[in-house]
């Protein structure tokens, strides 16, 4: 007759053995994951405080709008109208794409195209230099127009995107009940579904316009001689531009441009930060809004 | 229904469909035109080079020597490095963000490890170069010659911290944000039900994790992967400005380097010869063709990967 272990009713109740080793081994995990967002976050940190500390001393109203060697004026007026010409080139088909995906294409067809996007999305930015250096400026000159395609392209995929997300929320009742009326396709597409959607399509634009204002490596090809004193607007010559300046500058090793760059630097993040943040949180709440 | 409305109608439908279809056309025209001009642009350098230019090291534009072996050698080692480093830090933020982190939390971090994404390369490179560099050079890079100088690849530390190694650093923080917003995506979708299962059977949350979040999720965190590899190996400013723009093999990751994509940032605009732009074009037709391939494979799995399937089963 074996007598079968009887638990100890007055045990504490923690683990034990294997369990307890379990446990530990958790726990370590945990503290690793914790660890890497730490790292991450701190990262971001760090080099916000380096922008911002270094670059809030080059900016008053002077750096603003003055030209070189006072201010970087022609330079953020140049990003300006790129990115402004990328939009309105890269706005309506991102739209229309999306309007396409929604609206039109068969599953194997928005299967194709959905691929083309994410390889367009893929695409290297100093590819796109070559490419439109090659398209535009090669044996003819420089302009901020054919920057502007570059990030054009940059924007599109990520327009079309996120419009898709949007007019995929447009309540299907809205749909059903312009049907209903008799309304051609096209119209409650124009009439309907479009101005539902909108908001949610210009918040994607703005989130597009801020990861393109940074773009660099297609300026360098595209538009990169210019003259630092001089407010352009014709996008048809090479334009002063803020991230081509902050590369320059940067490459030249000299103290006093490194503190403008910070200065453009501080400029460019900001408008990055605020653009994306405050676009984020207004997608989020066109969605719920369209999703309740 | 007037006849005129009618006609106007079957007119408005067509139209809209036939701009719409247009535009869905321009965006593949785009990739067909993006691969023609590139392989156009280096048709010189390639009928002169042959398939030689992606192993020969020499570069030398004064002497119209050129091949990228160097460069490719560069651009592997810059994004090996960047994945190896980045990719199990941003996995690990994927799982602190649907698992570990209180909503609150979640929703402030989430939101801020894409912010990284959002920095301008230009910016996070001249970050690299004034505080980065001489930081590494100073500190790391004597602390891992000294713990670690038995391997060839922490080599001396060297003068000015320009140098393969704060490359990848940076590169690190680039592919961060992409495979983390990726892997939390996934994680999130993993069925409850399946970890309350393991949970219900004693797993810890690290076996749940092990047991069940990561292998339903493997094939879509390896695609994660491509996709930071591919932005990655495509970066060409930051790096340009950090890694001291070396022509050499080097063993050290504390030398200097070069990358395809840096290369062309750096001699496109100064450069003299045609041979010497189309040699910069033809780095560019195996930038395109590495990239493209490690997103149509990231692609490829993706869409294989269906955790629909996974709950059904």
């Amino acid at each position: 007759m074996s007598e079968t272990a009887v638990p100890d009713p007055a045990a504490p109740l923690t683990p034990s053995g294997n369990l307890r080793r379990r446990q530990l081994v958790s726990r370590a995990t945990e503290l690793a994951a914790t660890a890497a967002a730490v790292v991450a976050v701190g990262a971001l940190a760090i080099v916000i405080y380096t922008v911002v500390a270094r670059g809030a001393k080059a900016i008053d109203l002077d750096f603003i709008f003055t030209g070189y060697p006072t201010g970087v004026g022609p330079m953020l007026l140049g990003t300006l109208v790129i990115a402004l010409v990328a939009t309105v080139m890269a706005m309506p088909v991102g739209v229309l794409i999306a309007l396409y995906l929604t609206e039109y294409s068969g599953a194997r067809g928005s299967g194709v195209l959905r691929l083309t996007l994410d390889l367009l999305n893929g695409l290297p930015s100093i590819i796109l230099g070559l490419f439109v250096f090659a398209l535009l400026v090669d044996h003819k000159q420089q302009s901020g127009f054919a920057g502007a395609v570059a990030l054009a392209i940059i924007e599109l995929p990520l327009i079309a995107r996120g419009s898709q997300e949007v007019l995929l929320l447009v309540p299907r009742g809205l749909r059903e009940a312009s049907d209903a009326l008799g309304i051609a396709r096209w119209r409650s597409v124009l009439t309907v579904v479009l101005p539902t959607a909108l908001g949610g399509i210009v918040t994607a634009t703005v989130l597009a316009v801020a990861r393109a204002a940074g773009e660099t490596a297609p300026l360098i090809l595209a538009s990169s001689v210019f003259d630092p004193k001089h407010f352009s607007v014709n996008p048809f010559e090479s334009m002063p531009n803020v991230p081509v300046w902050i590369y320059k500058l940067s490459e030249e090793g000299n103290p006093e441009g490194f503190t403008e760059a910070w200065g453009m630097s501080l400029l460019l993040v900001s408008f990055i930060l605020f653009a994306s943040l405050g676009a984020r949180a207004l997608l989020a709440r066109s969605k719920r809004k369209l999703s309740s | 229904m007037s006849p005129l409305r009618r006609r106007l109608d079957l007119v408005g439908d067509r139209a809209l469909f036939g701009v719409c279809l247009s535009a869905a056309l321009i965006a593949a025209a785009i990739i067909v035109l993006v691969g023609y001009q590139i392989v156009d642009g280096a048709s010189a350098a390639i009928s002169r080079f042959g398939f030689a230019f992606v192993y020969e090291t020499t570069w030398q534009p004064n002497f119209g020597e050129f091949g990228a072996g160097s460069l490719l050698f560069g651009t592997a080692v810059t994004s090996a490095f960047a994945l190896v480093l980045g990719a199990p830090i941003a996995i690990a933020i994927g799982l602190f963000l649907t698992l570990l982190a209180p909503v609150g939390v979640r929703g402030v971090v989430g939101p801020l490890v894409e912010l990284l994404a959002a920095i301008p390369s230009v910016i996070l490179g001249f970050w690299g170069l004034l505080v980065l560099a001489p930081f590494v050079q100073a500190k790391v890079e004597p602390f891992l010659n000294g713990a670690l100088g038995f391997l060839p690849i922490f080599g001396s530390p060297e003068t000015t911290g320009l140098s393969v190694f704060t490359a990848s650093l940076i590169l690190t923080l680039m592919v961060i944000p992409i495979i983390a917003s990726i892997s939390r995506d996934l994680f999130q979708s993993v069925p409850p039900e399946l970890q309350d299962g393991a949970s219900a059977l004693g797993a810890t949350r690290w076996e749940v994790v092990r047991g069940v979040v990561l292998p339903t999720t493997s094939s879509g965190v390896v695609a994660a992967c491509l996709l930071g590899l591919g932005r990655a190996l495509g970066e060409a400013i930051a790096v340009s400005q950090v890694i001291g723009a070396g022509s050499e093999l080097q063993s050290s990751l504390f030398r200097s380097g070069d990358t395809l994509a840096s290369r062309i940032a750096l001699q496109f605009p100064g450069a003299l010869t045609e041979l010497h732009k189309a040699s910069l074009f033809y780095c560019g037709v195996i930038l395109l063709v590495i990239g493209l391939a490690s997103n149509l494979i990231a692609q490829a799995i993706g869409r294989r990967f269906s955790y629909q399937g996974v709950a059904a089963r």
